[in-house]
């Protein structure tokens, strides 16, 4: 996916000798020594250089003391008292992120000489940035603030007029440019260019005069650009969703899913007193490495819908009314056990954890229902990290055999009609009637049980709907369309009185077939580990926080061809 | 004229009656070499120019044979390109700018020895678009050349096929530095790449191994092919050998272009000797000896210098700056430069501030903007300079400027970096009075018929 | 190989007009079959070509020039404002450049230059962009150094080269305008 990756080692066990701040040590050959300094826990500060993007050397933030191995009149090192080479150190400083490192190699990441080259880059930074922090959003964030705490000097010695350069331009939908924080480390020039192979963005004039921009007319606007706001070190790009609405200190940072697509993003989210403020990647080399889409990213507003359901509605005289939880559990156990389990049809969701699923698998194998499948939902596949399959869980629902592909439903239609089905349990707020079910064949049906987050044609023609918990708000995992076991991590409670679906099946469950009780969701993860051959001997701790391939990609794309 | 001149890039340069045209050209015996270098064979070529140890006339000094080692056309699996670097913009030197107007062929037959020597097969000539008429006369040119069968397929049919096109620059003084007129020459920013790992010899030109050289350089091949690499090699000083084309500039009595052995002469022969001494009567007061980033030197100073004495000991000696020879190493010991051989003088008139002022503008006009210190750092020299040769300079400014100056050499991308602090170092270094006085008359400095130069 | 020369700049003035005739489009096509490796290297000499005809490179400029080489156009625009040559709008019919560097103004071209400004009647220091007289006959600039050292000051009028350009020859060079 990504021609770079400058902090993965071709080899990690073709190791050579170098010396950090007079340490000696073993690192893999090939590394740079940004990325070699980072694995010694020695900090080389940088803002140009990228992991995932080509080498620019712009910035000269990384600047490091090297030398070489002194070499004797017999062309071989000269050793000192420790038996390790002696170094010959080089007058003149070396970028980090250029230099790979060599057997014998010597780095000094805190030298006097070091320090000074620091210092001077961000004083030159600095000159003509503008010292607007109190209203940047990048402040909290900003790698020119960091910085200057860090290697700058505090005051400045710069008298003379600043450059004058555009500021609030409009680059396109989702991204604002504040040229003059800009510092021209064009991370999001090359990430336009090699990543999206987009060339909108690039730098006219000249010199102190340089300006980032689009082509006048066109916008910056492709479906990854908000990807550039994050690697912007500073707060020349800025998300227009994001801007203004929160400092950055005050969110809570939750490592989590992108429930958008069947790729599975590794998240953080950024949330404060129970609402997200925003998504941003969270690095994993297996799945998205550092990027994620636009629409993934900014698709967690609906959490705040008004049509967001707060409270259980039971239908009564052709109308819905809230009613508390017991009541809306106590009537559709009571729907339930009026019909035949032949008689019940389940609709389960790619949009639900495993966890959930699986409470929900148990619950109709005691039962004895048999009909159950979920509604495809095909998203709009690119080439990059948008997978065709709009469902996050795809995967995980064909593993449980809780999904035919939607193969099944095709039937319901007429067996609602006909009367061989009389209830029908829609979970994950699935909207029937939008897949093409029309409403007056809902409405044949004795029971209708919806649970979901947001009202629809379904929830609406409910006799009992069970307002359920979106991403943000709960805590499971997941396999992605690749095959990969992931782990969603609640942020915010659900608003009201909506609940995390695996708890609503639970106490279904336990009112219907009295099946036993589940106190947390590591429970039901437990059972379903010891129950699921591909989950066996898998915990929480070692899913890890990137997850874990529990089908080769291969077979994933098999099952899923097949 | 005490010193008489050893014209051999210039042997035909302003000769009466001498044309810019090929039948004038051959006449005179060019291409001639052309059809002995073809015998020789490309390593024979490049042997003699190895031995010759001829240093590139650009402004680095490097030495040819060297830089051309770095490439094996036997070994290189892509193509080897060669550009002829004509984008002569180092303020003070206007001697490639002669060789193009008026003998561009002899740079061709040099170009395509070179070409021939390293196995290149596509060349181009980046010239400065300011030589509004140069360009015209390098295609005509070309065409003579291609027509006469000196390029294009099996030149002499020697089988060897070369096409040379010219490429013109547009206004950037760092197109001169050699990456970043490969970056130019591929249609981009002229951004100075980082080496390593973008050494031209290995990623050059559409990232295939690269030869840049001077015009200079390139004419000197050809005469290095003509006499032989040892026969060069007597011309000038060990080490520095062959010819120099110096340009001088400024404050003195006859300025033009000259050709001497290299070290041949001394810098005060060049002033007074050459050049007929100070204009006006003046005195000299500072000569830039190489190009304007050329560290100053100042009128009375003495340099330290390693020479033999009689006995064949090497020996500290103290030498004058009328006694410096103009060669590389001699210029380097002074603490200055040989660099692209353009002599700027200024006579005690002149205000430093003024002079540095000015300079420092041209380096802050032309600072690409990819780097940081040098983005920032040099257009800040540039507004300090200009603050106090207005009259608002502060105590502090000259420790800020030297201060500045040294957080951006070294620093950068590429040379531009000290080419920009140079100056400001060696002005401040030994001028600093001048500075302090400026600074202390606030508004009231006397302006000299030098104001304009801050401009 | 040779190919014909282009026009100088008396005919470059207005809104960036003209026809782009078979000629022009031959002519471009030559100066791309010089970069058999990468069309993209053709920039510099089609925005040279487009200048010297049109009279200054505007959007028509860039997206054309885009176009012809498969670029997008912030590639072209990159370059038109690097290369100070380059320029966006309409200079005078008789464009001055004057060099400004140290020798030429050790020779005096801040003299030239003013000089020249007062012939020109034209307003503004000029040290940002070109000044460009109301009647867009003149227009007047100060650039880096035009390597002519030795003959300090030095002016380019159009593509013409004058040396020595003292204030009474910087008023010949305005009269000679026609």
């Amino acid at each position: 996916m990504n021609p770079w990756n400058h902090d993965v080692a071709k080899d990690e066990k073709d190791l050579v000798d170098v010396q950090v701040d007079g340490v000696w040590m073993q690192m893999p050959r090939g590394l740079n020594v940004v990325e070699v300094a980072h694995r010694a826990q020695k900090f080389i500060p940088h803002y140009c250089y990228h992991p995932k993007l080509s080498v620019v050397g712009n910035c000269r933030m990384c600047l490091f003391e090297m030398g070489t191995p002194k070499m004797g009149p017999d062309r071989k090192p000269v050793l000192g008292a420790d038996g390790k080479p002696e170094i010959a150190w080089m007058p003149r400083p070396q970028i980090g992120c250029a230099t790979n490192i060599t057997p014998g190699m010597g780095i000094r990441t805190d030298s006097a000489l070091v320090k000074d080259c620091r210092n001077g880059v961000m004083e030159f930074l600095l000159i003509n940035h503008p010292l607007d922090c109190p209203i940047c959003d990048q402040a909290g964030e900003c790698k020119l603030q960091e910085y200057s705490v860090e290697y700058g000097t505090g005051a400045s010695r710069f008298v003379e007029n600043k450059v004058k350069k555009p500021k609030n331009v409009d680059l396109g939908e989702r991204i604002v440019l504040d040229d003059e924080r800009c510092i021209l480390c064009s991370r999001c020039i090359r990430f336009s260019s090699e990543v999206m192979k987009d060339d909108v963005l690039g730098f006219v004039n000249r010199g102190s005069h340089s300006t980032l921009t689009a082509y006048p007319g066109k916008s910056f606007d492709n479906a990854y650009s908000l990807n550039t706001a994050d690697i912007c070190p500073v707060g020349a790009l800025t998300s227009k969703d994001f801007r203004f609405q929160m400092r950055v200190w005050f969110l809570k940072e939750t490592k989590s899913l992108c429930a958008s697509c069947g790729t599975g993003c590794n998240v953080t989210i950024g949330s404060r007193e129970g609402k997200v403020h925003r998504l941003t990647p969270r690095e994993n080399e297996a799945v998205n490495s550092q990027w994620m889409c636009d629409f993934g990213r900014l698709n967690f507003h609906y959490l705040e819908s008004k049509d967001r359901l707060h409270r259980p509605l039971l239908r009564a005289a052709g109308e819905q009314f809230p009613g508390t939880w017991a009541d809306a559990i106590q009537r559709s156990v009571d729907g339930l056990k009026k019909v035949k389990p032949e008689e019940i049809a389940v609709v389960a969701s790619s949009r639900l954890t495993l966890e959930e699923l699986f409470v929900l698998k148990r619950l109709l194998a005691e039962l004895g229902v048999n009909r159950v499948d979920t509604v495809p939902n095909p998203g709009q596949a690119d080439n990059f990290l948008r997978s065709g399959d709009g469902n996050p869980n795809s995967r995980g629902t064909e593993l449980l055999g809780l999904s035919s592909g939607g193969r099944k439903l095709g039937s319901w239609g007429t067996e609602i009609e006909s009367g061989k089905i009389k209830a029908l349990f829609v979970l994950g707020g699935e909207d029937l009637i939008a897949s093409g079910l029309p409403a007056s064949t809902l409405a044949k049906l004795d029971l209708l049980i919806a649970s979901g987050i947001l009202t629809n044609e379904t929830t609406r023609l409910a006799h009992v709907v069970l307002p359920g918990a979106a991403f943000a708000e709960k805590t499971g995992s997941m396999v992605n369309v690749h095959g990969r076991l992931q782990r969603m991590t609640r942020a915010i409670a659900a608003p009201g009185e909506a609940r995390e679906e695996w708890t609503i099946l639970r106490d279904l469950r336990m009112a219907l077939t009295g099946g036993n009780s589940f106190h947390s969701v590591e429970d039901v993860w437990k059972s379903m580990a010891a129950e699921v051959s591909q989950l066996s001997g898998l915990n929480w701790a070692r899913i890890g926080d990137l997850g874990i391939q529990i089908e080769s990609v291969a077979q994933a794309a098999g099952v899923k061809a097949g | 004229m005490a010193i008489s001149q050893y014209r051999l890039v210039f042997k035909h340069i302003d000769s009466p009656g001498y044309t810019r045209d090929i039948a004038c050209y051959q006449k005179h015996g060019g291409y001639e070499m052309l059809k002995k270098g073809l015998a020789m064979g490309p390593a024979g070529i490049r042997d003699e120019v190895k031995k010759s140890q001829l240093r590139g006339r650009g402004g680095a000094g490097f030495p040819t044979g060297t830089k051309w080692s770095f490439i094996d056309p036997a070994k290189v699996t892509k193509p080897i390109y060669l550009i002829c670097n004509a984008d002569e913009s180092e303020p003070g030197t206007f001697k490639d700018r002669q060789i193009i107007y008026k003998d561009p062929h002899q740079l061709i037959e040099g170009m395509i020895l070179s070409c021939f020597a390293n196995g290149v097969k596509l060349a181009y000539l980046y010239i400065r678009c300011e030589f509004t008429e140069g360009w015209k006369i390098l295609e005509t040119a070309l065409a003579e050349a291609k027509a006469a069968g000196f390029l294009g397929k099996n030149i002499l049919k020697s089988g060897y096929d070369l096409e040379i096109y010219v490429h013109r620059g547009a206004g950037a003084y760092i197109c001169g530095e050699e990456t970043g007129l490969i970056e130019s020459l591929e249609g981009k920013r002229a951004y100075p790449r980082i080496k390593p790992p973008y050494f031209p010899a290995v990623l050059g030109l559409y990232m295939c191994p690269t030869i840049v050289n001077n015009v200079e350089t390139l004419c000197n091949v050809k005469h290095i092919v003509e006499m032989g690499g040892d026969a060069y090699a007597k011309i000038g000083r060990p080490n520095n050998t062959g010819t120099r084309l110096l340009c001088v500039s400024g404050d003195v009595v006859r300025p033009g272009y000259y050709e001497f052995p290299c070290g041949a002469l001394t810098l005060g022969q060049l002033i007074y000797d050459v050049c007929g001494g100070i204009r006006n009567g003046r005195k000299l007061k500072a000569v830039i000896p190489g190009g304007s980033s050329a560290k100053v030197l100042r009128a009375g100073e003495t340099y330290k210098m390693k020479a033999k004495d009689i006995h064949g000991n090497m020996v500290d000696r103290d030498v004058k700056l009328e006694d410096l020879p103009m060669d590389f190493d001699s210029l380097a010991a002074a603490g200055s430069m040989a660099g692209s051989g353009g002599v700027i003088v200024m006579d005690d008139t002149r205000d430093m501030v003024e002079c540095l002022a000015n300079i420092s503008t041209f380096y802050a006009h032309e600072s690409c903007g990819q780097c940081t210190p040098c983005r920032e750092g040099v257009l800040w020299l540039k507004k300090i300079l200009a603050r106090i040769a207005d009259g608002h300079g502060k105590d502090e400014d000259p420790t800020l400027l030297k201060d500045v100056a040294d957080r951006i050499a070294g620093r950068t991308i590429c040379a531009f970096g000290e080419a920009a602090s140079w100056p400001v170092q060696s002005f401040l270094g030994k001028f600093k009075e001048e500075f302090q006085l400026r600074i202390r008359r606030n508004g009231t400095a006397a302006k000299t018929d030098t104001v304009s130069l801050t401009h | 190989m040779s190919i014909p020369l282009h026009a100088g700049t008396e005919n470059c003035v207005g809104p960036e007009k003209g026809e782009i005739t078979p000629a022009f489009e031959k002519q471009s096509d030559e100066l791309v079959s010089r970069y058999p490796v990468s069309k993209r290297s053709a920039v510099l000499p089609l925005l040279h070509l487009w200048q010297e005809t049109f009279g200054y490179i505007g959007p028509r400029g860039v997206e054309w020039i885009a176009k012809k080489l498969s670029l997008q156009e912030i590639q072209v625009l990159e370059l038109v404002t690097f290369y100070p040559w380059f320029r966006q709008k309409p200079y005078g019919k008789f464009h001055f450049r004057v060099c400004r560097t140290l020798p030429c103004a050790l020779g005096g071209a801040g003299k030239t230059f003013a000089a020249l400004q007062k012939l020109m009647n034209l307003k503004s220091d000029g040290h940002e962009g070109a000044m460009v007289s109301e009647d867009g006959r003149f227009s007047l600039e100060y650039s880096e150094c035009l390597a002519s050292c030795g003959t300090a000051p030095v002016v380019l009028r159009n593509d013409e080269f004058y040396e020595k350009v003292d204030e009474k020859r910087a008023s010949d060079l305005v009269t000679g305008c026609r």
